[in-house]
């Protein structure tokens, strides 16, 4: 199709549903007057029944838990799926090892100043990850936005012009234990509500005292075993790029 | 009526549309389809607003109806989380397609040869 032909194509439905977003939106409540009730609900029954002060975390890993595990294996089936399809192909061939990829790349060496501010921003994303992980009930934050953080500290090393070293501090086998742990250790705390009389993934943990690390029941647990997962999932990904870019000859 | 605030959300969905119309590079497409979802937040966040409210945190403040609503703002997490997805295997699919056809013109990739 030609380049007309094509934004032709567009810009008739473009308008119709331009039209049909300008009608439902002038449909809506206005902005800022909220109404519905779910919101309230969870935001005045969360700290009493769940001892969780962060309402997101409690909705995303107690209330529509199941939800979560759903968008989990999103996440988890993302990663097996490019892992497929980055595969090595028949016709191509793998450097022999990352060490003589990385000699023939010593021209193009990263500056200096590059390379010791992202390894010395190795250590503090790692503190900040884990912080983020372990308050995930108390204050913004959880599994997924600290598991981010943690993929991000190992690419600091990379990033430094040590590729080689990125490899050794994450081997391959670790990351994909490290996921299907993460992946399948949300599910195992859903089966101990289950143990324990409950419903799959019911909260059965004791509460706690509001406001402390260990408080919230299995919030805490949930949070760990996501942020291991998106940790180590994120990290195979950038792992599968960087051989694409480094390692693999056509 | 003040309903200005979702028209962004809709700028932002057409816009994005537009960019994957239009795009004439695989990577460039994918950063405008996360313009397109970029909409999504938007429009979630809106949805949840109260005029004046605070964050659904109560770890120093007291649970009340002032905070906004904080389930669509778990929706908005995992909305997210699958942008994030479908980002890294449409990258991976763009890496292949240049592999074999050499380009990243997905004019080029339409007779592709399966």
């Amino acid at each position: 199709m030609t380049r007309g032909g094509r934004l032709l194509v567009f810009a008739l439905p473009a308008v119709g549903i331009a039209a049909l977003l300008v009608w439902s939106f002038t449909g809506l409540p206005s902005f800022g007057h909220y109404r519905g009730p779910y919101g309230n609900v969870v935001n005045a029954r969360a700290v009493p029944e769940r001892h969780a002060t962060n309402a997101v975390a409690a909705v995303n890993f107690d209330y529509r838990g199941i939800d979560t595990i759903g968008e989990e294996f999103i996440l988890f089936a993302a990663v097996m799926g490019v892992s497929a399809l980055l595969r090595l192909h028949r016709a191509e061939k793998e450097a022999p090892s990352p060490v003589d990829r990385a000699r023939a790349h010593a021209a193009a060496e990263t500056p200096d100043s590059v390379a010791v501010i992202c390894m010395g921003l190795v250590a503090p994303l790692v503190l900040l990850s884990l912080y983020i992980v372990v308050h995930g009930h108390l204050t913004p934050g959880g599994g997924f936005q600290g598991g981010v953080i943690l993929a991000s500290a190992f690419l600091m090393v990379y990033l430094a012009g040590r590729y080689v070293a990125f490899r050794q501090i994450s081997p391959k086998g670790l990351l994909d234990a490290g996921e299907g742990l993460g992946a399948g250790g949300f599910v195992v705390v859903g089966f101990v509500g289950m143990l324990a009389g409950a419903a799959f993934l019911e909260n059965v943990l004791p509460f706690g005292q509001t406001g402390k690390v260990f408080s919230a029941g299995t919030l805490p647990i949930i949070n760990l075993s996501v942020g291991l997962e998106v940790g180590t999932g994120l990290l195979l990904v950038m792992w599968e790029f960087l051989e694409q870019a480094l390692m693999v000859r056509p | 009526m003040d309903v200005m605030p979702f028209f962004l959300a809709g700028w932002l969905f057409l816009v994005g549309l537009y960019g994957v119309v239009t795009s004439r590079n695989f990577v460039h497409l994918v950063m405008c389809l996360g313009v397109l979802q970029s909409s999504t937040y938007v429009l979630l966040l809106e949805i949840g607003y109260k005029a004046g409210g605070t964050a659904p945190i109560f770890f120093d403040a007291k649970p009340g109806p002032k905070a906004v609503d904080p389930v669509v703002q778990a929706l908005t997490l995992t909305d997210i989380v699958v942008g994030v997805t479908v980002a890294a295997l449409l990258m991976a699919l763009a890496l292949q397609t240049h592999k074999r056809t050499g380009s990243l013109d997905p004019a080029d990739a339409l007779f592709m040869a399966g």
